[in-house]
């Protein structure tokens, strides 16, 4: 199964989209959340490197990020975790990850098919 | 340049140098970026650039790259923000092309490694107010210095650094047009860059550290004179 790792600002804040995702994804998704760094708020690519690793059954994993810093990391921790494939998807962090989920429980998810379902995300509007 | 060794030594001094320096100037440094930034790149460097350092003992029997490498991967888990992958991330991928030892050759590709890394990750142009400024001119002047005008290193390094003096101070009157500073849109006129400024001082220590270990002199009265253009 396609792993997901969520890459925030805030600890408390990746873990939280994961724990709501991982209801959508009915429990049986792998999110991983690595936010924070080791002064709080930040991101760390070890940490994150650690998360893709967690993360990944094999199949590969999804990054979602939220900004800044937290992109180059995720790129460089992606680098770092050579024996695993890992890409970032291009979307808004919470609903991003929450599609991401879902997907991730399709039999016939792919990395791509994932990060599609993911980047979706970028168009929902929230009224009407 | 001589053995592995000396090599090796050379590395670990110009680690020494750079976290010394650093630790001296973080104040200025964290001035600088509080008027633009988080205020937090003079802390972020010293505690980078200073657990490296204190690897010292670790590094003693690694190849010189190897200990450019352990650097880089030091400094992406210990300076944080986006500092950690531009810096460390750099430097890591760029040891790879000092696996064959530390020559002029292999500096120059060294420098364009660095200088493309940074590019590539942080998407910054010339420009931008960031330490792009200061790396172009200083990697295109020690690449074209040491290829084309066939200058020994230390010189081609003092000329680099004389580029990125100016580099720094072509950040002062731009708007910046990435990371946090950005967000300031016109209010970031006037102010220095960090970045670029961290980095001038890391190269300046680099040649202080050549200077050591390399042959011929630099004239530093005729380096002050070419850097604010009055003699060509």
């Amino acid at each position: 199964m396609i792993g997901l790792v969520v890459v925030s600002h805030s600890a408390k804040a990746a873990e939280g989209i994961a724990e709501v995702a991982a209801q959508m994804g009915g429990g049986n998704a792998r999110i991983v959340p690595a936010g924070g760094d080791e002064d709080g708020i930040g991101t760390s690519p070890d940490r994150i490197r650690e998360g893709i690793e967690e993360a990944d059954d094999g199949d590969g994993v999804v990054v979602l990020v939220d900004l800044g810093s937290a992109v180059m990391n995720a790129e460089l921790a992606i680098e770092m975790a050579m024996d695993s494939e890992a890409v970032i998807a291009d979307a808004p962090i919470l609903e991003g990850t929450l599609n991401a989920a879902v997907e991730t429980t399709s039999k016939k998810a792919t990395l791509d098919s994932v990060v599609e379902r993911a980047e979706d995300a970028r168009d929902y509007r929230k009224l009407n | 340049m001589a053995d592995a060794e000396t090599q090796r030594e050379a590395v670990l001094d110009a680690l020494d140098n750079v976290a010394e320096r650093l630790a001296e100037e973080k104040e200025y440094l964290t001035d600088l970026d509080s008027a633009i930034g988080d205020a937090d790149h003079g802390a972020n460097m010293e505690r980078g650039f200073g657990k490296a350092a204190d690897k010292r003992e670790e590094f003693a029997e690694m190849e010189p790259n190897e200990v450019v490498k352990n650097v880089g991967t030091t400094l992406i888990s210990n300076v944080g923000g986006a500092s950690g992958p531009l810096y460390g991330g750099s430097i890591m991928f760029a040891s790879q092309e000092l696996e064959d030892g530390i020559t002029a050759e292999t500096s120059v590709a060294f420098a364009e490694a660095y200088l493309n890394k940074v590019k590539d990750r942080g998407g910054a142009q010339v420009g931008a107010k960031t330490m792009v400024d200061a790396l172009v001119p200083a990697v295109h002047t020690y690449k074209k210095s040491v290829e084309q005008d066939d200058l020994p290193p230390l010189e081609a390094l003092a000329k680099a650094v004389d580029a990125a003096e100016r580099g720094v101070a072509f950040t002062v009157p731009i708007k910046a047009m990435k990371g946090r500073a950005s967000f300031l849109d016109w209010r970031s006129v006037g102010h220095q860059d960090p970045g670029a400024t961290s980095t001038l001082f890391i190269l300046e220590e680099l040649l202080e550290t050549a200077e050591e270990y390399l042959d011929g002199e630099i004239d530093r009265d005729a380096r002050a004179e070419d850097a604010v253009g009055r003699d060509e």
